[in-house]
């Protein structure tokens, strides 16, 4: 398992509640203290690469297991099948492929009936707007401190 | 595109459209207010693309920050404190 997953800790147990941002931060800078420590400071894509991961996977345990999309996420990163074209995708029927460039962007949207992909679509942009919101915060106070 | 009917009545279409709509951030929302499904969800479409983009930008960023810390820098020290390392 990667280790910037194992660095997030156990998924959220009040899904419903929604992550809090307290949590998505800790989680998030934690799992960079360990890209940190763990990446030769030579591999800047690397360990750029290992970022945008953590990030993903930060913001996946903090959504917890409830939503479809966390689900794939996870099962995305622990399978780092990112070498395989496209994963073979099940198409909904009873909708039709509705909305097919959405389904695309949302994680595990190919499965999904369009009423859940929607919902799915709201959850999903929620978590990532909070996830950037983060990144953009510990950007802005390293940089406040510079020369 | 499907021709069978689905079984999600108008009403709940309308209720997840404007819940999409009310994720847009303010920029992207000013011509949203009476538009059809199909554009809200190229709108819906091009702003997670966006957010996407976002996450690496920032994550080089990051990366950037990274390799610049010196380790007896303030500024690392104040990083190393929040990290906990």
């Amino acid at each position: 398992m990667d280790s910037e997953n194992s660095a997030c800790g156990n998924p959220n147990p009040n899904p419903t509640l929604g992550p809090s941002k307290l949590m998505l931060a800790f989680r998030f800078l934690r799992a960079l203290s360990l890209v940190h420590r763990t990446t030769p400071a030579s591999s800047r894509t690397c360990r750029g690469r290992r970022i945008e991961r953590a990030a993903y996977a930060s913001m996946a345990y903090s959504a917890g297991t409830g939503r479809g999309w966390s689900r794939a996420v996870l099962r995305r990163l622990h399978h780092r099948a990112r070498r395989r074209a496209v994963a073979p995708r099940r198409l909904s029927t009873t909708a039709g492929n509705r909305a097919e460039a959405l389904r695309q962007l949302v994680p595990g949207g190919a499965g999904m009936d369009y009423c859940t992909l929607l919902e799915e679509t709201a959850d999903y942009i929620k978590c990532l707007s909070m996830q950037v919101e983060l990144m953009q915060g510990i950007v802005d106070s390293s940089s406040s401190y510079g020369p | 595109m499907s021709s069978r009917r689905s079984r999600i009545t108008g009403k709940e279409i309308n209720e997840l459209a404007s819940k999409l709509r009310s994720l847009l951030p303010e920029s992207r929302r000013r011509n949203m207010s009476r538009v059809s499904a199909s554009k809200l969800l190229k709108e819906t479409c091009s702003y997670i693309k966006s957010l996407h983009r976002e996450v690496d930008d920032l994550s080089s960023r990051l990366s950037d920050l990274m390799s610049t810390m010196e380790t007896d820098s303030p500024q690392a020290e104040i990083i190393r404190s929040i990290l906990g390392s």
